[in-house]
């Protein structure tokens, strides 16, 4: 089989006085540098690569074509809600209209931009069954810290800053303890039950006048909707606990059913998930905060406020937790996300959620029955919601190939793999989202080609991909062997 | 609807196969009744593409854009040169379509670009390891504080007061889980003063709370540049380390701050090829020493082997990552700026050693021809006499907001008002040791972007203000 080669460093392409971009001529008298600046502030020595415009295009373009995108396959990467992106999105937030405005500029001059964040603040809202929102976290993680930050003031508002501890399932996402520890906050675990959800005695074990917050998923990350929740979230009130919502599952629920409405005082959305902006390779994001009134004097500054006809920043928020962000946010992100809630309007909305539901199910069902004599399990009980999680512990026992194993060899059958070994609870996990914006037929094709990969031989799987640009990348070694840079 | 490939048909097909009548019907044996929402979310009805543009385009021309006016606004966004080839490549959408590289064999392209991004800013930055990114500038700087603290053992943070006036609310912000106590060093002269950040420091050392980090900007947010070196030096006196945050152009010709002595270096890599986009998204530099590589935040991209033995890329160090550490992680950042990072790397790369010198001089040639002329107009002067790159402050005789507000309608954005920023709170005493002249304080900011002809026109405006003109 053909190889495909490496392609080199751009450093390594570099050469001696080539040059990739033309730049004017200075049109002002020019000063000696060392009138302008001290001598010893100068640098003398840049060791930047040297290299034409054509060498980058090509390396980069050759880069791209050494990755894998939803635009080239499907990609049922679980939790991360990875559906299509609408170009129509990508090309408005292209317009220097939008692209060309500086943070700063008057805001009688931004007067559209800002009319978007308003609207876009409210719709979030209206999605969420909550009162207030805040744009200003660039991302998902950075939205749960904000939220919890929210809940922090808000205990110390009440005198009760003696609660330190939050509360996270064991099956929650990994950035729901890191931030509760980055808040100054103890972590404690709460038990899942046998149906996949909080265990309610393990959480009424827990709750105490020292506990601060309960952090869920709903529905979690098993894709199982957490039924009790209404009345964890009272149980919880009771004891002057605030409840977050960690939104990154909200495309189960758009237009069936709201954080808000179930108990929840605060939660995120991911515009990058749910609203169809682009995940970029690892961000940009965005992690808008929303939450019940009693929380709203605590939200981030500046906030959006009419006067006279006219938006602007206000500052004047005396109880607010401060700046998360050093302006409003990832705007061009919110942008796309305002132009795909526009285009689908609420019946769209609901129809991604059903198309998200049903999508799932079908393909856990395909998944279900043709692998049941293969050692693939379903841990916790049909149906589930947008995602679900299966176990590949049973066949690793059989036949001693592993969901890593399994995860490579589908490029091989040009999927991308699901996410894998995760939530913690779960052996062995794959962790399956499909997320609306895929076919029947593809939905077919993958099931066929995991069920098939169930019966290949162990080796040939073991040492997949094949026929991916590199074979098995050597983890352990990146580690041990620390090479950061040329 | 476009972007739902599922047809009437095949839906039922999917529903026949799963027993039920609808979607519906598996949701309701989920979804409790009492939760559910009963009609229709209160949005607005649905757009075609077609409508949904036209809709837009309203809304656009409701903007006026910094980009097209005669913009002097820089104070942590700017307004560079892109080169074309920078958008068309982080337009490609094996790129921006797809995720995190949780499977390195799948995501080659964008993991060498990004180790490739790491090393670009090591050798921006001179220093030994960089992060894959992190938000923005300020959480950058928010993250190099927090590192300091770990690695120090020590809780203090001492900050200049020459630091962007919102990078500090967001260090306030961020550190609020640590206890951590932050001091500022005035500067009243606009540059952090060695001996006066020296006293400081001695107090802080006896007091309960020895410093972990000094942070100042390079240049800072008033323009001027700082000594580094005597700063960096002053710091590690102290036991504390010493954090640098840089605008990476201004690195295309000032010596580095892994030169100076910086322990941490950050900045705003927003100039570096992408669009200001009102502030968001940016890119947060985050670069180190060697022996901290194990405690900076986010993703971390190393060269590595594959099993036939070529070289290939994955995200390493994960151990201390929120999705294997969870509460005892470095940081709880996941998706972080890789894209943004991507045109940074794009942007260097095509700038290269002589690009990006060329554009940095561009600037500091052009920046201090309109420094020359404003302060030759009467009423006028530079606020501070320290060296600085391609901002700076001048006095202006009549209060700034007047000036930005009344030019703005003539489409000239002339800088930041600096009363923004200072005149709140006791902002202006705690930096400038008076309350009231930042009323009379103007950032201006000069890229490459303009010109000769524009920047005579930014003096022909301001000299319109006079001294006894009100």
């Amino acid at each position: 089989m053909l190889q495909p080669v490496t392609e080199p460093t751009i450093a390594e392409l570099s050469a001696e006085g080539r040059v990739g971009v033309s730049l004017p001529r200075c049109d002002v008298p020019e000063a000696p540098l060392e009138e302008l600046i001290p001598k010893e502030q100068i640098r003398t020595d840049l060791p930047l690569p040297e290299v034409s415009e054509p060498d980058v295009v090509r390396h980069f373009t050759r880069l791209s074509q050494r990755n894998v995108g939803i635009d080239t396959h499907f990609y049922p990467l679980g939790s991360c809600t990875m559906k299509y992106n609408p170009k129509v999105n990508e090309e408005i937030a292209s317009w220097r209209a939008f692209s060309g405005l500086h943070p700063y500029q008057p805001e009688e001059t931004v007067q559209g931009a800002l009319r978007i964040l308003q609207s876009l603040e409210r719709f979030l809202c209206e999605i969420g069954g909550m009162d207030a929102a805040s744009l200003q976290p660039a991302a998902g993680a950075l939205g749960e810290f904000t939220g919890l930050l929210i809940i922090r003031a808000y205990h110390a508002d009440r005198g009760e800053s003696h609660r330190n501890l939050v509360l996270v399932p064991d099956s929650s996402h990994g950035t729901n303890p890191a931030t509760a520890a980055r808040c100054g906050y103890q972590v404690v675990k709460v038990a899942s039950d046998e149906r996949g959800r909080v265990d309610l005695g393990d959480l009424e074990r827990h709750l105490s006048d020292h506990v601060a917050a309960l952090m869920m998923t709903n529905p979690n990350t098993l894709g199982v909707f957490e039924d009790q929740i209404q009345e964890v979230c009272e149980l919880a009130h009771s004891r002057g606990v605030q409840v977050y919502c960690d939104g990154a599952n909200m495309n189960a629920v758009l237009g069936i059913c709201r954080p808000g409405d179930m108990g929840f005082d605060v939660m995120h959305f991911n515009l990058h998930k749910t609203f169809s902006t682009p995940h970029g390779g690892g961000g940009p994001g965005s992690g808008p905060v929303a939450v019940k009134s009693h929380l709203e004097p605590y939200l981030p500054v500046p906030r959006l406020r009419e006067e006279g006809g006219i938006l602007r920043w206000n500052y004047n928020y005396p109880k607010s937790i401060g700046r998360v962000h050093p302006f409003y946010g990832n705007f061009a992100v919110a942008l796309r996300a305002y132009c795909y809630i526009r285009q689908l309007g609420p019946e769209g909305l609901r129809s991604v959620s059903e198309d998200a539901v049903l999508n799932a199910n079908y393909l856990l069902k395909l998944l279900v029955d043709g692998g049941a004599d293969k050692g693939l399990e379903l841990p916790y009980p049909a149906p589930c919601m947008h995602e679900f999680v299966l176990s590949a512990a049973e066949h690793k026992k059989a036949t001693g190939v592993r969901t890593a194993d399994i995860a490579k060899r589908l490029l091989d059958y040009g999927f991308h793999p699901p996410t894998v070994y995760f939530p913690l609870i779960v052996e062995e996990a794959l962790m399956i989202e499909p997320t609306e914006t895929v076919s029947k037929e593809t939905l077919d094709a993958f099931a066929q080609a995991l069920l098939t990969i169930l019966d290949e031989d162990p080796g040939v799987v073991k040492n997949s991909p094949h026929t991916a640009p590199v074979s098995r990348v050597d983890e352990v070694k990146a580690a041990r062997e620390l090479n950061l840079r040329w | 609807m476009a972007y739902l490939p599922n047809t009437p048909h095949l839906r039922a097909e999917m529903l026949s196969a799963l027993g039920v009548e609808s979607a519906e019907e598996l949701i309701d044996r989920q979804v409790p009744g009492k939760l559910k929402f009963q009609g229709l979310l209160n949005l607005p009805a649905p757009l075609s593409e077609m409508e949904l543009l036209e809709e837009l385009e309203r809304d656009a021309a409701c903007n006026q854009p910094a980009g097209d006016m005669l913009n002097f606004l820089g104070a942590g966004v700017y307004d560079h040169f892109v080169p074309s080839a920078v958008q068309r490549i982080i337009s490609r959408s094996e790129f921006y379509t797809s995720y995190t590289a949780y499977q390195p064999e799948a995501s080659q392209g964008m993991l060498q670009a990004t180790y490739e991004y790491q090393s670009l800013i090591c050798a921006l930055t001179g220093m030994d390891v960089a992060n894959a990114s992190n938000y923005d500038g300020a959480t950058s700087l928010a993250e190099a504080a927090i590192l300091c603290v770990s690695a120090t053992g020590r809780r203090g943070i001492v900050l200049s007061g020459a630091v962007h006036p919102a990078y500090r609310k967001v260090v306030e912000t961020y550190t609020k889980g640590l206890g951590s106590n932050i001091r500022t060093v005035p500067t009243p002269d606009g540059v952090t003063d060695p001996n006066t950040l020296g006293e400081l420091l001695a107090e802080a050392r006896s007091g309960e709370e020895p410093p972990a980090a000094v942070v100042i900007q390079h240049p800072n947010y008033f323009g001027c540049l700082e000594d580094v070196s005597a700063v960096a030096a002053k710091a590690h006196d102290a036991g504390a380390l010493c954090v640098v945050c840089v605008n990476p152009i201004s690195l295309g010709i000032l010596v580095p701050p892994g030169s100076c002595g910086a322990d941490v270096v950050v900045g705003e890599g927003q100039p570096l090829g992408s669009p200001m986009n009102y502030g968001g998204p940016l890119l947060g530099i985050f670069a180190c020493r060697e022996e901290h590589v194990r405690r900076m935040p986010g993703r971390i991209i190393g060269a590595t082997t594959d099993a036939h033995g070529r070289r290939a890329y994955c995200m390493t160090l994960q151990t201390r990552e929120q999705h294997i550490r969870r509460e005892r992680a470095t940081s709880n950042i996941c998706t972080n700026e890789a894209l943004v990072a991507l045109a940074a790397a794009v942007y260097l790369s095509l700038m290269g050693k002589h690009g990006l010198r060329r554009v940095a001089e561009l600037c500091l040639q052009k920046a201090h021809y309109a420094a020359r002329r404003i302060s030759e107009l009467r009423g006028y002067k530079l606020a501070f006499s320290a060296p600085f790159f391609n901002e700076f402050t001048v006095e202006t005789p009549v209060p700034a907001s007047r000036i930005v507000s009344e030019l703005s309608q003539e489409g000239i954005l002339p800088g930041r008002d600096l009363s923004l920023d200072f005149a709140v709170g006791n902002n202006g005493q705690e930096v400038l040791k008076d309350a009231r002249r930042p009323n009379f304080l103007l950032l201006v900011c000069v890229t490459e972007r303009r010109t000769k002809a524009q920047i005579d026109r930014l003096v022909e405006a301001l000299s319109r203000y006079q001294p006894d003109s009100g």
